[in-house]
């Protein structure tokens, strides 16, 4: 309690502490870095571990028993093997389809409507408004739902597992949020300039929002990919299942994939293959995330707190 | 549907950021009080633009409340709504008898619990860690990690929890090299509790800290070094100063999983519930589920459906006035 303000220690790098906040013991900061190390080896491990296994050979996995924690003899059979054509090879078309084709209509009308809400005061803005946000109280329920779908005729049909998920009204909310927060003064000389709103939108406020934008997209995006329950809802024809789909039952339920095992060519790496398609599964987030992931505090979530 | 109950919380934590703006003093009005038809001309092509998203959500979340009304008929599929046969309430009466929908909201209610003690301190915790280091690279490199698996799906966290936990895993594969016998975590219903958990804290307690570490950093550190002035140690200055700017986060995450207490984890569930069997893993969702899409039971499905949607309403309202009483904002703010 007497000495409580000690000197900073000078450091090689980084910020120092500031003048009254006290070093803390060696106890302390062991622990820090022993827990973050745990938590960090808790995420990238299992990937570690996976990602491994899938470009191992069988030799290396049969020595190790089971998943590869050790580099062995490198091999690319797995991945060869399930990128043939057959079903993990038309599941990734399918989802890749899917993706892109919805996170570009999701986009086209999330933007539109967050702009088009973007102006309190203009005609029927609060009604609109309300109509977006109590969708986030209630949900009309799986059976309904799917009653809807069905009577719709979009059973077997893409659509069905683009349309019901295309509004995310939290996303709408976000890029409102941004879109509301630029200067209005660039845009209303725009206007007494003769500009069009979308022109405006177009010209003015999507060049300015690219970072909101990008992640709106990722979240979009990382929805279509990894949505697998409308699938299992909507689809019933398994040539037409998505990646998920295909990632459950090969994996989870142990179902040899058709067409897959090429018995010519002896024994399928079965742990091998399994791991692969979790593998690609993973690929396209991992290939977006770092690119997107630097927006995620800076230009989307602090307002949520803030406000 | 899709999306998990985690994310909902984070929309329903948004809709407050929303009410938040769209309770601001509108900005003086640039032009003087104009006329409906006026304002019509003026905004037509905002009105416009926010068309296909009203579509959407009117045909995709409005019109199937309607469907809802198979509750309440002995509906078959082959004669369609019109001509089905009103029963009145009988399809409740038969939930209400249902041991395995009893135990369904035993299932529901006890995972709701269980996450609300071991999974919702986690993120706090690993806020305040994240937030004492000192050097940014360090931390951002760490966060860019921890929010990676929010990014997965729950096939693809669940088939990693299969290959680690499972019984050809990589925990059995080690306790058979140890000379122990190996153990599949993954089909006991006893330990279930603590697998969906864990998974759960996978998956999301690093995407849970993003909230916490934004109102950390809205802290002002002034409060800090004028407690430590005051002779306040860190733990007296976490008690006295970051507590209570975490509070209000604290109560409106709360209060939000309190009203979404009905809703765990649907896909996560849905994946494990074969493994496990209905007894531990059962819970309001799947229950509908099977017993509407797979047994086809079609009323009886939707009633059990109808019952959760309405206590699931009534609880979010219910939580939103606990808001305003403790002075919070809640998800929407009274204006």
């Amino acid at each position: 309690m007497t000495t409580i303000i000690k000197p900073a220690r000078p450091r090689r790098s980084g910020p120092s502490r500031p003048a009254w906040e006290e070093e803390p013991g060696i106890a302390t900061k062991a622990g820090k870095v022993v827990i973050l190390t745990l938590v960090v080896l808790a995420v990238l491990g299992p990937l570690y571990t996976i990602l491994l296994t899938s470009i191992s050979s069988q030799g290396t996995i049969t020595q190790a028993g089971g998943l590869v924690l050790i580099p062995g003899e490198f091999s690319l059979d797995a991945y060869r093997q399930i990128l043939n054509g057959g079903v993990v090879t038309r599941a990734v078309l399918v989802s890749v389809g899917i993706t892109v084709t919805g996170t570009l209509l999701s986009m086209v009308v999330s933007i539109l409507c967050a702009y088009g809400l973007s102006r309190p005061g203009s005609f029927a803005h609060t009604p609109i408004l309300f109509t977006l946000l109590i969708t986030m109280f209630f949900s009309a329920g799986m059976i309904p739902s799917y009653l809807l779908v069905s009577g719709l005729g979009l059973i077997n049909s893409y659509w069905a597992l683009i349309l019901p998920s295309a509004v995310s009204v939290f996303n709408i909310i976000i890029l409102r949020g941004f879109f509301m927060g630029i200067d209005r003064g660039i845009l209303d000389s725009a206007r007494i300039d003769g500009a069009s709103e979308w022109r405006i939108l177009a010209q003015i406020v999507l060049p300015m929002s690219k970072a909101v934008t990008a992640v709106i997209a990722l979240f979009y995006g990382v929805g279509y990919w990894n949505a697998f329950f409308n699938a299992v809802l909507y689809i019933n024809d398994s040539s037409k299942n998505p990646l998920q789909v295909v990632l459950r039952s090969y994996v989870l339920q142990g179902v040899s994939v058709p067409g897959q095992i090429d018995v010519g060519q002896g024994v399928a790496p079965s742990l091998a293959l399994q791991m692969a398609v979790i593998v690609i599964a993973m690929v396209p987030i991992l290939m977006v995330y770092p690119f997107v992931q630097k927006h995620f505090t800076k230009g989307v979530m602090i307002g949520a707190v803030k406000g | 549907m899709t999306t998990t109950d985690f994310i909902r919380r984070g929309n329903r934590a948004a809709g407050k950021h929303d009410d938040d703006v769209t309770t601001l003093p509108a900005p003086p009005p640039v032009r003087r009080k104009q006329g409906l038809k006026a304002r019509f001309r003026r905004d037509r092509s905002l009105v416009l633009m926010a068309l296909p998203v009203v579509v959407l959500l009117v045909v995709f979340a409005y019109v199937p409340l309607l469907g809802n009304v198979v509750a309440f008929q002995s509906y078959s599929p082959f004669i369609g709504i019109p001509a089905s046969p009103w029963v009145g309430l009988e399809n409740f009466a038969r939930v209400f008898g249902d041991p395995n929908f009893w135990n369904a909201v035993r299932n529901t209610l006890v995972i709701t619990g269980f996450q609300l003690v071991f999974f919702f301190p986690v993120p706090i915790a690993l806020a305040l860690l994240l937030n004492s280091l000192l050097r940014p690279a360090m931390r951002a490199t760490i966060q860019a990690i921890v929010y990676l698996p929010h990014f997965f799906s729950w096939v693809l966290v669940v088939s990693v929890f299969q290959q680690l936990l499972g019984g050809a895993g990589l925990l059995s594969q080690m306790l058979r090299a140890n000379g122990w016998s190996g153990m599949d975590i993954m089909t006991n219903p006893d330990t279930f509790l603590f697998l969906i958990t864990s998974q759960a804290v996978w998956k999301d307690a690093g995407w849970g800290i993003i909230v916490f570490l934004a109102a950390l950093a809205a802290i002002d550190p002034e409060q800090y070094e004028a407690a430590a002035v005051d002779g306040a140690n860190r733990w007296r200055r976490m008690w006295h100063v970051t507590l209570p700017g975490l509070r209000s986060v604290i109560v409106l995450l709360l209060i939000l999983r309190l009203g979404d207490a009905l809703t765990v984890g649907f896909e996560q569930m849905i994946l494990q519930r074969d493994a496990v069997g209905a007894e531990a893993a059962e819970v309001l969702d799947t229950f509908v589920y099977y017993t509407g899409i797979q047994n086809g039971d079609w009323s009886y499905a939707a009633a059990a459906g109808l019952i959760k949607g309405v206590i699931s309403l009534g609880l979010i309202l219910a939580a939103n006035k606990v808001a305003h009483l403790f002075g919070e904002n809640g998800v929407y703010s009274k204006s």
